[in-house]
C-alpha cells in the first residue's frame, strides 16, 4: 500500500510506481509510506521497526484508517478498510482494531477506570457491564484497585498501564501499538515488554507494534519487517534480520544488538552428530566416539529422553574392564530449553566441557551446543560486508 | 457610483461614497428584515426587563448576601467577603437599582453572545475555511471603535435597551469565538486521535473529549465576553439604555463630578466581581470548588478496598 501527504497524492504515487524515488517527488509532497506489503497472521505480534521518518507510524494509522491510504488496500479480518465509508470504519474501529498510542492518551478530566472504560462506552455498553470489564482489563495489568485515581496521580509507566488496559477492555483481536513504551524510562520500558509478552501469551492477540528500538523489536517481534524511507527493507523473524541482513542498513542496525538476548538457545544448536542409547554398551560407545571424533556423547533412551554424558575417558576404562552397560559411567548432563537466551547459558557452558544439551518440556533431547557452536554464534554474521573488530573473531 | 465631482486630497483620487453604500446597505437589511428585528426586540426587551425586575426585586442587602455567598461557593471565603464588602459600598452610594439594571443587560448580552459564540467557534475549530471566513469578520467586530455600532443599531431598534444589548452583543462576541476555537484546537490531537481510533463519532469526540478538555480556554473566553459586554454596557449609556451607563452620560451633561464617579466605581465593583467569579468557574471551575468538596464529603467510596497509596 501507499500513502503520500500533499496537494497532488495521486501524482506522486503514480511517479512513485513509475520508479521516481522519494526525493524526488519532495516538491509535490510527501511519500510516507512507499509499497509496504505484509500479512500479519492471528496471534501473531509483528513489529515494524524505523527510525524517525521511516513511515511506521503512518503505517499504523492506516490499518484502521485514521489516515486513508493513497493506494492500495487493508484487509483487517476480511474488511477492506480502504473501501468503507466511515460508519463502517467506527464499527471496525470498535469491534476489530483498539490501540495503545505513544503519549497514552488517555482523558486526563476522567478516571482512571473511566479511561479503561473508554472503548465499551463507545460500544453502548451499559454502566455496570463497562465497570466490570474495566476493572477485569485494569487487573490484567496489575492497576487493580487504582480505578478511581485520576491519570495525572499516575507515573508514565502505569499510565501506559491504562492505556493498554484500555485496549484490552475493547476486546478486539487485533491491537495495534504505536512506540507504545517508547516514552517510558529503560528500566519500566523492559517492565512493560515482558507484561506484554505475558499477556500475550495468554491472550494471543493479533498485535502490530510499531518501534525505532530494534532491542525491543527482537524482544517482542514473532516477525519484524524492518521500514527505511517509506519502504519495508526486509522482513523476517529477529533470527534471520541478525544473522541474514537483507542490506548494509539492516546490517548497520543489527550490529548494536545484543545478539545474546536475541538468538536463543534453538536457533543455533546442532543435531547431535550421533547418540547413545541406553540400552548398548561401552565398545558401541567407544566405537561411536572414534567414528564422529568426539569425546563425548548424549545417551537417549527409545523415547529420545535425554538421561546424561558420557565421556570417553570412563567409556576407555568401561572398555578395559569389559564392562557391558553404561551404568556408572553416566554423567548428569547441562540442559537447557530451546527458547532460552544465549545470555543465559554463559555460565553453564563455561562449566560443562562437554557442551550443551537442549531439550523440550518432556525432557527429550533436541540439540546440542558445543563450546564453539556458541561462540560462533556470539560473533557477527560472516556475510557482513563492514569491517568490525566483532568480525576479526569470526572464524 | 464612483463620483469624481467631489474633491479629495490626492489629485487623481476619486472620492468613494462608501458611507453611502454601507446606509444603503442597511437600509435594505432594515426594508426587508424589519420581522426579524421586532422578534429581536421582543426577545431582549423582555428578557432584559424581566432579568432587571428580578434583581430588583428582593432587597439590596439579601441580594448581595446571596452574590457573595456565590463567591464564597465558586472559589473561598476571602472573594466572599470581598464581595460583600464591595456590594454593601454599592448600595450604600445609592447605586444598586442602576448595578442591577447593567447586570442584566450584561447577563443578557453576554449570554446571547455566548450561544451564539461557542457554536461558532466550535466550528471553526473543525473547518479551516470556516476559521478563515470568520476571522476578518471577527476583527472588524472587535477594533471598530464601539461607538460606531451604536448607529446602526438605533436605527435598527430605535433608542433602548435593545439596542444597547445588541451593540453590546456585537462588540463582546469575538472572543468567545476565537477562545472557543483555540481551546479546541489545542487540546491534544493524540487524545483525539485516540477517540476516533476507539471508534467515536464526531459528536461523542466533541463532548467526550474536546468540549471537556478546551473547557478552561472557554471559559477564559467567556470571562472576556462577559467583561467586555460590561464595558460596552456602560457605553450603551449613550443609547438608552439607562443603567450606570445612563448614569455616566448624566453626569456627563451636567458635569457632575460626583456622580460620575460613584456611577464609574460601581461599574468597577461589577467588573471585580464578575471577573472574580467567572475565573474561578474556569480555573476547575465548581468541581474544585467548595460546593463539590461538600457534595463529595457526604457521599462514600463505593468501593471496599483502601485507596491504594502511591508509594511506587
Amino acid at each position: 500500500m501507499f500513502k503520500a501527504f500533499g496537494k497532488r497524492p495521486d501524482e506522486i504515487v503514480r511517479r512513485i510506481k513509475d520508479g521516481a524515488d522519494r526525493e524526488d517527488v519532495k516538491d509535490l509532497g510527501t511519500a510516507a509510506v512507499i509499497d509496504a506489503s505484509f500479512d500479519v497472521q492471528p496471534g501473531e505480534v509483528f513489529v515494524v521497526m524505523g527510525l524517525s521518518g521511516s513511515g511506521k507510524s503512518t503505517l499504523i494509522r492506516m490499518v484502521n484508517g485514521l489516515l486513508p491510504a493513497t493506494s492500495g488496500s487493508i484487509e483487517v479480518g476480511g474488511e477492506d478498510i480502504a473501501r468503507l465509508s466511515a460508519k463502517e470504519l467506527r464499527r471496525v474501529r470498535r469491534e476489530k482494531v483498539s490501540m495503545v498510542f505513544q503519549h497514552f492518551a488517555l482523558l486526563p478530566h476522567r478516571t482512571v477506570g473511566q479511561n479503561a472504560a473508554y472503548a465499551l462506552e463507545v460500544q453502548g455498553l451499559n454502566r455496570s457491564d463497562r465497570e466490570r470489564k474495566a476493572e477485569e482489563a485494569l487487573q490484567m495489568v496489575g492497576l487493580d484497585g487504582w480505578g478511581g485515581s485520576m491519570p495525572d496521580e499516575l507515573s508514565g509507566g502505569m499510565r501506559q498501564r491504562v492505556g493498554l488496559a484500555r485496549a484490552l477492555a475493547a476486546g478486539t483481536d487485533v491491537m495495534l501499538m504505536d512506540e507504545a513504551f517508547s516514552a517510558l524510562d529503560p528500566l519500566i520500558r523492559r517492565e512493560m515488554q515482558d507484561q506484554l509478552v505475558e499477556l500475550q501469551e495468554q491472550l494471543g492477540k493479533t498485535i502490530l507494534f510499531i518501534t525505532h528500538d530494534l532491542n525491543e523489536a527482537m524482544r517482542l517481534g514473532d516477525r519484524i519487517a524492518m521500514m527505511r524511507d517509506g519502504r519495508t527493507v526486509q522482513i523476517g523473524t529477529s533470527e534471520q534480520i541478525l544473522n541474514d541482513p537483507a542490506n548494509d542498513y539492516v546490517a548497520q542496525f543489527v550490529q548494536d544488538v545484543d545478539r545474546t538476548r536475541v538468538l536463543t538457545a534453538g536457533a543455533i544448536m546442532e543435531p547431535p552428530v550421533a547418540v547413545l542409547g541406553t540400552e548398548q554398551g561401552p565398545r558401541t560407545a567407544h566405537k561411536l566416539m572414534r567414528e564422529h571424533q568426539t569425546n563425548v556423547l548424549a545417551v537417549v533412551d527409545r523415547g529420545k529422553k535425554l538421561h546424561g554424558f558420557v565421556h570417553e575417558a570412563a567409556v576407555a576404562a568401561a572398555v578395559a574392564q569389559g564392562t557391558n552397560t553404561l551404568e556408572g559411567l553416566l554423567q548428569p548432563a547441562p540442559s537447557v530449553h530451546a527458547e532460552t537466551p544465549l545470555a543465559e547459558l554463559m555460565t553453564q557452558a563455561a562449566q560443562s566441557e562437554a557442551g550443551l544439551a537442549v531439550i523440550d518440556d518432556a525432557g527429550r533431547l533436541e540439540g546440542i551446543i558445543a563450546r564453539v557452536t556458541l561462540l560462533n554464534a556470539l560473533a557477527e554474521p560472516k556475510h557482513t560486508t563492514h569491517d568490525t573488530p566483532e568480525a576479526v573473531t569470526a572464524p | 457610483m464612483i463620483t469624481t465631482a467631489e474633491e479629495t486630497e490626492g489629485v487623481g483620487v476619486p472620492r468613494l461614497n462608501v458611507g453611502e453604500w454601507i446606509e444603503t446597505g442597511f437600509d435594505w437589511i432594515n426594508d426587508n428584515l424589519g420581522w426579524l428585528f421586532d422578534i429581536i426586540q421582543t426577545v431582549v426587551s423582555t428578557l432584559t426587563g424581566g432579568l432587571d425586575g428580578a434583581l430588583n426585586t428582593p432587597d439590596a442587602l439579601l441580594l448581595a448576601l446571596v452574590f457573595s455567598l456565590l463567591g464564597w461557593l465558586v472559589k473561598d471565603w476571602k472573594l466572599g467577603l470581598l464581595s460583600i464588602v464591595m456590594l454593601v459600598f454599592v448600595i450604600s452610594i445609592d447605586q444598586w437599582e442602576n448595578a442591577m439594571t447593567t447586570l442584566a443587560l450584561v447577563a443578557v448580552a453576554a449570554a446571547i453572545a455566548l450561544v451564539i459564540a461557542i457554536p461558532l467557534g466550535i466550528w471553526a475549530a473543525r473547518s479551516d475555511r470556516v476559521s478563515q471566513t470568520i476571522r476578518p469578520v471577527m476583527d472588524l467586530m472587535q477594533t471598530m471603535p464601539a461607538f460606531v455600532w451604536l448607529v446602526p443599531v438605533v436605527t435598527m431598534f430605535s433608542i433602548g435597551v435593545t439596542s444597547g444589548v445588541v451593540a453590546t452583543i456585537i462588540f463582546a462576541l469575538p472572543p468567545g469565538v476565537r477562545f472557543t476555537e483555540l481551546g479546541i484546537r489545542g487540546v491534544d490531537s493524540e487524545v483525539v486521535e485516540a477517540g476516533h481510533a476507539f471508534g467515536s463519532t464526531p459528536g461523542q469526540i466533541l463532548l467526550r473529549i474536546q468540549l471537556p478538555l478546551a473547557l478552561k480556554t472557554i471559559m477564559a473566553g467567556v470571562n472576556q465576553v462577559i467583561m467586555l459586554a460590561l464595558s460596552m454596557a456602560v457605553i450603551a449609556g449613550l443609547v438608552g439604555a439607562g443603567g450606570l451607563g445612563g448614569e455616566v452620560m448624566r453626569a456627563i451633561g451636567s458635569l457632575d463630578i460626583g456622580l460620575a464617579f460613584e456611577a464609574g466605581l460601581a461599574v468597577v465593583v461589577l467588573a471585580i466581581y464578575l471577573d472574580r467569579v467567572t475565573s474561578a468557574i474556569g480555573h476547575g471551575g465548581m468541581a474544585m470548588g467548595r460546593m463539590s468538596k461538600l457534595l463529595r464529603r457526604g457521599r462514600p467510596r463505593r468501593s471496599p478496598e483502601p485507596v491504594p497509596t502511591n508509594t511506587a
